[in-house]
């Protein structure tokens, strides 16, 4: 045993804490930032032992290049027809979002959260994977909904919880829930959805079902022990499950180094697990749906999970209730160097001669005349804050299946308050 | 004496305290350099520097084991929990670990350390923003648990928490973190400025913790009530003219039961209120001990007023409340029996 004299010679220990590159008043700078070239990486077949992949999760799949071209064994090859319907998705979960956001501001509703830069997270893995997988979503995949055509006027609802929202106004706004578009409801308490997608994709597989589960998870929330037992679990079972990690580098004021990002990437806890790892250019739309399509292929061969890092920046404040500026670099996220998904999308596809600057406005215009609408019909139904819309009697329904006594005698007490409030 | 609301005290507690002892620790989700999402711990990282008050991992579980560690090891942690709502990972580090530390090995271990977390509703939180998860805490051994209603208490009690030998739940309300409440949320509320609680010294003090306070003095009927339902008590007595005396619980466990007692066997009537669901919360424990120690004085049976055994609702919020009204129902039939 070396005893406390011949350390002497050592320095004091010390704690590191991680800090961000930047802080308010300081230059954000993205060059340490490593970029392959568009098409570099190698496409490994699905088959492949995750033994031997073990590279991928320390470089970043990318296919459009600078120049909006499609590159590399990772191009999907869509047609133009689905690269259109993903740009015109991408473009709507933005407008939406604005709209959403401004509605907030305006006190019809009590919070919003935005996905501005992250759209291509979301809407290029909806049309990647089939329409009858689950997805396990968190807060900011409202694109998922948005490309499975869910009603414009169901999500507003929900979000002011007025008289038309189905989940009785009970969530907080934006924590969707929709069965039947395989959207499963969203949770406050974080991570909690990782291990419940891959329990699902676990009940798919017990009964020989052929429909696959998709999660997502923020970078922070990766640190969370529900992240690790999702993993843990569908590794050993081989779960049909694809596990995203949205890295949008920062949590609420913490940067992805306290999550752990620092020393390592977030597609690299794979490793340790044994399962493939994937780490992608997440404003790219084309390798968005190229990884997630190779992940769910495997999936559905009973070859197990993937789990996939999505890099990407979260432009604007983490919520309604944020302000970024307090600790972080104001404009950061125009200067994050892979761009905007849906800026890159539209080059693409003019590029390829089949989307115009003329086009694309009036696009635009149309979502924004759509969304316009949506949010009058949704508004005819009330916004919060109001008389509220649900009634007394229905904040006791579906604590169970059957109400017992006691809430029986709480929901007559809560009718002989609300008389006595009306007096 | 500055006038300073319940944020603001609360951060001058850790301030005071960590100046005065170097072995605490501030951690917690976004407690360094941007203070905490309330705010609560703002400035106190470019003052004491990164490795006294720090940002975590977002992992409640691994916040609040690493914190015991720390405390193990010699420190004394001050933990946010960000939402009480979001306590729950940490769950078994609490009540497994450091509720039991000091029994289990005789006093060899003790974790001297505090953790911090806004509770309850009234900021339109959604059933994930709004819990009272007092009495979770209160059931299991070896944690004492702690619930100020106003800025001055806050202060003077979070010291006192810091300074326990013991593992402290400190919940804080957070619908008066900012602002005061006075108890009907549809009305215009008098700035802290005009409150005497919102009087703070500026230095060390400390409430002691295990000590109830008498908001009000009465004569007709005792409510014992902690936290936002202090002020919601207040009001009622006031609005309906009833000569009652609020009781502000301040520390749950170990509660005050001398001064409990003292007031029910004055007034011979007791109403219990609290924010959080009613199977099982902490009114039953005090419903069992009032009736246990006052019951041949009593004069009518003694009444709880509670949140709902439901979840929060976001649009119902202030239907779900207890707030003025609930509790007028009560005082009535308490006082009419
Ligand atoms: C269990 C739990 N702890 C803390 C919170 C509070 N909280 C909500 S979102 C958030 C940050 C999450 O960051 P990240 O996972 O990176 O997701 P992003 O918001 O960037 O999409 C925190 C700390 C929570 N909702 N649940
Ligand atoms: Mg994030």
């Amino acid at each position: 045993m070396t005893s406390s004299n011949e350390r002497r010679n050592r320095p004091a220990l010390s704690l590191h804490v991680p800090e961000p590159d930047a802080r308010p008043g300081e230059e954000v700078d993205f060059s340490g930032v490593a970029i392959p070239a568009a098409g570099s990486v190698a496409r490994p077949d699905i088959n492949v032992a995750p033994a031997d992949i073990r590279d991928l999760p320390y470089t970043l799949i990318r296919v459009l290049d600078d120049d909006g071209k499609a590159v590399g064994p990772w191009d999907p090859r869509l047609d133009a027809d689905t690269l259109r319907r993903m740009l015109r998705d991408m473009a709507m979960v933005r407008v939406y979002d604005e709209r959403m956001f401004r509605a907030q501001r305006q006190g019809k509703t009590s919070f919003y959260m935005k996905s501005l830069g992250e759209e291509a997270v979301a809407v290029a893995a909806a049309h990647a994977l089939d329409r009858d997988d689950m997805c396990f979503p968190t807060y900011r995949q409202q694109g998922l909904l948005i490309a499975r055509d869910y009603p414009l006027t169901e999500m507003m609802c929900q979000v002011y919880s007025n008289a038309g929202d189905k989940l009785k106004g009970r969530q907080l706004p934006i924590m969707y829930s929709d069965r039947e578009k395989g959207f499963f409801t969203i949770s406050g308490n974080l991570g909690t959805q990782y291990p419940q997608a891959v329990g699902w994709a676990m009940g798919s597989a017990i009964k020989g079902d052929s429909r696959i589960a998709a999660a997502w998870i923020g970078d922070g929330a990766t640190a969370e022990g529900d992240f690790h037992n999702a993993v843990t679990f569908a590794g050993v079972y081989r779960a049909p499950v694809v596990l995203n990690v949205v890295n949008n580098q920062w949590a609420i004021s913490s940067f992805s180094g306290i999550a752990g990002g620092e020393l390592t990437t977030f597609a690299a806890r794979a490793v340790g697990y044994g399962i493939p790892g994937l780490r992608v250019d997440g404003n790219d739309p084309l390798a968005v749906y190229a990884a997630t399509r190779w992940a769910a292929d495997r999936a559905r061969s009973n070859l197990g999970p993937t789990l996939i890092e999505l890099f990407t920046y979260r432009v604007e404040g983490h919520s309604t209730s944020d302000d970024p500026s307090a600790y972080r670099p104001q404009g950061a996220g125009a200067k994050w160097p892979l761009g905007d998904p849906l800026m890159r999308l539209k080059a693409h596809l003019i590029g390829l001669g089949e989307w115009d600057e003329e086009r694309h406005q009036q696009l635009l215009d149309q979502l924004g005349e759509e969304v316009k609408a949506a949010q009058k019909e949704s508004e005819k139904l009330g916004t919060l804050g109001g008389e509220a819309a649900q009634s007394v009697e229905s904040m006791f329904d579906d604590v169970f299946a059957e109400l017992p006594w006691h809430l029986q005698e709480q929901r007559e007490q809560a009718l002989a308050e609300a008389e006595a409030k009306r007096k | 004496m500055t006038v300073m609301n319940m944020i603001e005290a609360l951060n001058s507690a850790h301030d005071v305290m960590m100046g005065r002892d170097p072995d605490i620790v501030v951690m917690g989700e976004d407690v360094g350099y941007f203070g905490g999402v309330f705010r609560v711990t703002a400035g106190l990282q470019k003052k004491y520097g990164k490795t006294r008050a720090f940002d975590t991992p977002i992992a409640e579980g691994g916040i609040a084991g690493t914190a015991i560690g720390m405390a193990a090891y010699g420190l004394k942690p001050v933990v946010e929990m960000q939402f009480a709502d979001y306590i729950y990972p940490a769950f078994d580090q609490i009540v497994s670990e450091a509720g039991r530390m000091r029994y289990r090995t005789a006093g060899e271990w003790t974790l001297p350390m505090v953790f911090r977390s806004p509770y309850g509703g009234g900021i339109f939180g959604g059933q994930t923003h709004s819990q009272s998860p007092e009495a979770l805490f209160a059931h299991v051994c070896g944690i004492k648990t702690v619930i100020p209603s106003n800025p001055y208490d806050a202060k003077g009690l979070l010291i006192a928490a810091i300074e326990d030998p013991d593992p402290v739940i400190f919940f804080e309300p957070k619908r008066i973190y900012n602002g005061p409440f006075d108890g009907f949320h549809e009305r215009p509320v008098t700035p802290w400025a005009k409150h005497p609680a919102a009087e703070v010294p500026e230095g060390y003090y400390t409430v002691p913790l295990g000590k109830a306070a008498v908001a009000r003095e009465g004569n007709d009927v005792t409510i014992l009530a902690y936290g936002t339902m202090v002020h919601v008590a207040l009001a009622t007595a006031e609005e309906q003219g009833i000569d009652a005396e609020v009781i502000d619980l301040r520390t749950i466990v170990p509660v005050d039961i001398d001064t409990i007692e003292a007031s029910v066997k004055k007034t011979g009537r007791c109403v219990i209120i609290h924010e959080a669901t009613r199977t099982g919360g902490f009114g039953a424990e005090l419903a069992a001990l009032v009736q246990e120690r006052c019951f041949y004085h009593l004069e009518a049976p003694v009444q709880r007023v509670t949140g709902y055994d439901t979840p929060y609702p976001h649009s119902l919020e202030w239907t779900y409340f207890p707030g003025p009204t609930r509790l007028g129902i009560a005082l009535k039939k308490a006082l009419e029996d």
